[in-house]
């Protein structure tokens, strides 16, 4: 059972509509006494990284979910909820964020070292270029294109969590983790077949996991 | 890099999908639900949904039909018509629409765009804009209510002045085309595209797979829309994707 996280950020309907139509266990809450009993989390999101962190924080929501993951239980994060694992962000002054995974988020220049300008957001349908194939979550993805919508994106240091990226005109962080954390900035309940397989490959994951499959 | 998208408007009155000629003599094309799910198979890159009865009526776009339409796709969706206020855009929003498009009520009230985005985000706020070329103007002019009423605003300036106020990408509509398939404008969208720097979505008159290259390739569009092609099968969207793989476009 998959527990969606509502902290008041952004558009849980679509990725709940997504799991009701996989047939994956869910749950959506804004108790930490109703979350602790899921097998894993999901940490939607869509908007600002100050406002989330302020949000999580009320009721301590923060503490609650670095303390499940780091007792073992599963976390994806969609989107903002990707960035929020990292560990701070320059969205609107620096913000720390759950520190879960290493790295810092920053705003997308929308300029190239060649001076090349780019439009911000990176809005639209790209190519995940996957990095890691032994990924759980990237298992038997029928197509690698996938829906971004995003201003900020992932800078860090230490590439062992880089799972897949995507090319827009910088290394744009597309699919994150280590162990049982991941994270997509893309949405994959918006992302068509590949979103669907990488979102059923997480509820698989979660299964096994609780199944006692050493993973 | 990102993919150019190919995206089906479904033109709605009263619960089912409708398209006209240049705006007007409606007719009848379809459930709403079923085109979004066919649309979706079929390789749709996003989805808009214009509730066309909306601005005339003066009533707030079906939250239902947009719930339902909602549940059933797993891609981007937009939804216009009627939209006035940024309660309806939360409501639209909170029944599952990940933008809103804003036409009559941005020109009327453009302070409507500069909350939204700052509440909602610049990234679900599209501006709709429809264009008619004027000859005392020497250049288009917008209009609003359906095409119906016309504004004193120069399609270029108010494209910049909606960017301005945060919105995310622009809606484009050459009302000399629609419905004629003959082909986008593309000098129209090139003028567009190349005064503002948010994606521009090329409107009206397409008839033909080749069509799609021809805004693509003329005008650097970042996505084109068709309604009566498609719900008429008179192409399909994979058919349109296939011709602009041959042509070198990068399509999802």
């Amino acid at each position: 059972m998959i527990g969606i996280v509502d902290y008041g950020m952004g558009n849980l309907h679509s990725v709940q509509n997504a799991l009701r139509r996989l047939e994956i266990d869910h749950f959506l809450s804004e108790k930490k006494e109703e979350l602790v009993e899921a097998d894993a989390l999901l940490l939607p999101g869509v908007g600002a990284f100050k406002d989330a962190m302020h949000a999580l924080k009320k009721d301590g929501m923060d503490g609650f979910i670095v303390e499940a993951v780091q007792s073992g239980k599963p976390i994806l994060g969609i989107c903002l909820g990707m960035q929020l694992l990292f560990e701070e962000s320059e969205e609107n002054g620096l913000t720390e964020g759950l520190k879960l995974l290493p790295g810092r988020i920053v705003r997308l220049p929308g300029i190239t070292s060649d001076n090349t300008t780019y439009k911000v957001p990176h809005m639209g349908w790209n190519r995940m270029l996957i990095q890691k194939p032994e990924t759980p979550l990237l298992q038997n993805l029928s197509t690698d294109f996938v829906y971004f919508v995003h201003s900020y994106f992932v800078q860090t240091k230490d590439r062992d969590v880089l799972l897949a990226t995507a090319d827009y005109f910088e290394e744009v962080p597309a699919v994150v983790g280590r162990g049982h954390i991941f994270g997509a900035q893309f949405h994959p309940e918006k992302s068509s077949d590949a979103g669907m397989e990488i979102l059923k490959n997480f509820g698989a994951y979660v299964e096994r996991r609780q199944q006692g499959e050493a993973i | 890099m990102l993919t150019k998208r190919i995206i089906p408007c479904l033109d709605v009155k009263d619960g089912r999908v409708v398209k006209g000629i240049q705006f007007v003599n409606i007719i009848d094309a379809g459930d709403p639900v079923e085109l979004a799910q066919a649309y979706d198979e079929q390789g749709a890159d996003e989805l808009i949904f214009l509730d066309i009865s909306a601005s005339n009526e003066r009533r707030n776009v079906i939250i239902g039909l947009v719930e339902q339409v909602a549940a059933t796709l797993a891609i981007p969706f937009t939804v216009g018509g009627g939209i006035n206020s940024l309660e309806d855009i939360k409501s639209v929003l909170r029944a599952g629409a990940d933008k809103v498009s804003l036409n009559t009520a941005a020109v009327k009230n453009p302070d409507l765009i500069t909350l939204g985005s700052e509440y909602f985000g610049s990234q679900c706020i599209v501006v709709a804009i429809d264009a008619r070329y004027d000859e005392n103007l020497g250049s288009w002019r917008v209009y609003t209510n359906g095409g119906q009423r016309s504004t004193d605003w120069e399609v270029i300036d108010w494209a910049k002045e909606a960017v301005k106020r945060g919105a995310g990408e622009l809606l484009l509509t050459s009302m000399d085309r629609d419905g004629e398939k003959s082909g986008f404008h593309i000098e129209l969208t090139k003028a567009v595209r190349d005064a503002v720097t948010v994606p521009v979505i090329a409107s009206g008159g397409a008839g033909s797979a080749e069509h799609f290259h021809e805004v693509f390739a003329e005008s650097d569009a970042d996505a084109a829309l068709a309604a009566s092609i498609f719900h008429y099968k008179e192409t399909s969207i994979s058919a349109v994707k296939d011709h602009l793989r041959q042509q070198g476009v990068n399509v999802r």
